[in-house]
């Protein structure tokens, strides 16, 4: 293994690879990626695969916007061979009371004021674009049709095969075991195959970003939670965009592949880095979703994961570095959205660790915002 | 490899042949639960239980592994394909 680095990333996720992969374009030297099993083994690779722009905040809608664009031709921005299955097939967000009304109507006017195509549809016109939906209690719905999904694993391929072909050196099986500072300055990493000397880290490590937090002594207000997620056999395509209900809690989506693939929020889901599945998501996720979309109750459940959301308080990431100790920069708590954001998440971290100026202001994102009291709360998340 | 072999079905319900696995196993994948990511092998309605066994034995050929060492992919649940309306009450008969 190599013995020194500029720049070590931890976490072979789609943020570690996106990252590392934007240091490299940058000229940040020699970028190493450390990944304790294999690429997108962990949140990414287990994810509900979803991309949308209907967000709550102007910082959510910009990353999400800006990402979506990259997304859209990313092969070729990247220059590699690798169908991400990018597809906008929209995602339908219905209210059921009138708050939800409210809310939605607001986020309309800051979505259409940042160039977002989303609309208000009235509940006779959700049917034109979910036939078989049930209307029982809904009051109206939004929809964009930039929204869609790619897929998680070719996306990190895509990021990871390009970070090698500008020289990055990506290292799977590989745990950070620890790392070694002195007087607030990283020393080296050191992993079961040896130690690499660095003064520079990005903890990308999703789920189990505040452990390696702990490694230098930052403390990080990043916690795991477990969510559970089914998918179906595949079927004739009948559904186009993603269903997402709040009051629900739930989300619904048929891939490309003809499966359709769900989850749903659990509103006491402790912190645990358990992700074991279970039958109670199982009854309860197939009880939702066939109430909102009744025909689903005939498809065949073939098999059920879960996987962490990295929570942070207020569900926006921290991007950045922690006063306690220099260069070491967090890229973590995405709280369930991370796939999405992830080649602005790269790009913006690269811009932040070699000191550029940013593509959009930052300080939003800091790590001292929670102390400060300064929340940037998202409305709009399952 | 002759062409025969190569378009051999290994997984049914995805329709991935001998020929795509043994290119994954050339390329690095060495891991059952990487192949199933990248080709959607043994995500289908029989859940691997034909083309696990099959892939496996082809890892330990290829690498010359025991094939008691490779490792199986993690079985998820539920067992066999349910359908969603058997599931629908469950929770409040219980
Ligand atoms: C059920 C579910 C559904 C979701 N649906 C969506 C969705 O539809 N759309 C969306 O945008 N997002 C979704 N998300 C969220 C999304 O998956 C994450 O936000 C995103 O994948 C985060 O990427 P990451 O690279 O930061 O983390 P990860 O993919 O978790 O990567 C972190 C990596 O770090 C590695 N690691 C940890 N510790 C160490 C160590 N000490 N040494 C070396 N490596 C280490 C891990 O093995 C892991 O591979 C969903 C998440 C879940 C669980």
């Amino acid at each position: 293994m190599i013995k020194s680095a500029d720049i070590v990333v931890i976490g072979g996720g789609v943020v570690g690879c996106s990252t590392a992969y934007n240091l490299a374009k940058l000229g940040a030297g020699k970028v190493v990626v450390l990944e304790k099993k294999y690429l997108a083994s962990g949140s990414t690779g287990r994810c509900g695969a979803g991309m949308r722009v209907q967000w709550g905040t102007e910082t959510n809608c910009l990353l999400s916007r800006e990402s979506v664009k990259m997304l859209s031709h990313l092969p070729e921005m990247l220059d590699v061979n690798i169908d991400i299955e990018f597809h906008q097939s929209g995602y339908l967000l219905p209210a059921y009371t009138e708050s939800m009304v409210e809310q939605f109507k607001k986020n309309l006017v800051l979505q259409n004021s940042l160039d977002i195509h989303a609309k208000w549809l009235t509940p006779e016109e959700c049917l034109d674009v979910v036939p078989f939906m049930s209307l029982k209690g809904v009051l109206g719905a939004t929809f964009c049709a930039e929204d869609g999904h790619c897929n998680p694993f070719k996306v990190t391929e895509a990021y990871a095969t390009a970070a090698r072909n500008l020289g990055v050196e990506i290292y799977t099986n590989t745990e950070v075991l620890n790392i070694e500072s002195k007087n607030g300055k990283i020393l080296s990493v050191h992993t079961a195959s040896g130690d690499i000397a660095t003064n520079t880290i990005v903890n990308a490590a999703g789920g189990y970003s505040k452990q390696v937090g702990r490694m230098v002594g930052v403390e990080l207000p990043i916690f795991p939670e477990r969510h559970e997620i089914l998918v179906t056999e595949p079927v004739e395509p009948t559904l186009g965009p993603m269903v997402m209900s709040f009051y629900h809690n739930l989300y619904c989506q048929q891939s490309p592949h003809g499966s359709f693939i769900m989850g749903l929020g659990h509103p006491n889901e402790p912190e645990t880095f358990n992700i074991k599945s279970s039958w109670q998501f199982l009854c309860d996720m197939a009880e939702r979703v066939v109430e909102i979309l009744p025909p689903l109750a005939r498809l065949n459940v073939i098999r059920q994961w879960a996987g962490l959301y990295d929570m942070s308080p207020d569900r926006t990431p921290i991007l950045g570095n922690t006063p306690a100790m220099e260069r070491f920069f967090t890229a973590a708590g995405f709280s369930g959205h991370g796939f999405m954001i992830s080649p602005i998440t790269g790009q913006l971290m690269a811009e932040i660790v070699l000191g550029k100026p940013t593509t959009f202001p930052t300080q939003m994102f800091d790590a001292g915002r929670f102390e400060r009291g300064e929340l940037f709360k998202e409305p709009l998340v399952v | 490899m002759n062409q025969n072999d190569k378009d051999t079905i290994i997984c049914r319900c995805e329709d991935v042949t001998l020929g795509d696995i043994r290119d994954r196993i050339a390329r690095g994948e060495h891991n059952l639960e990487e192949i199933k990511r990248s080709c959607r092998c043994g995500m289908g309605p029989c859940q691997g239980r034909n083309c696990t066994p099959l892939i496996a034995k082809e890892i330990a050929a290829a690498t010359g592994k025991p094939l008691e060492e490779i490792a199986l992919p993690t079985f998820r649940p539920p067992t066999t394909a349910i359908k969603m309306s058997a599931l629908l009450g469950v929770k409040k008969d219980d």
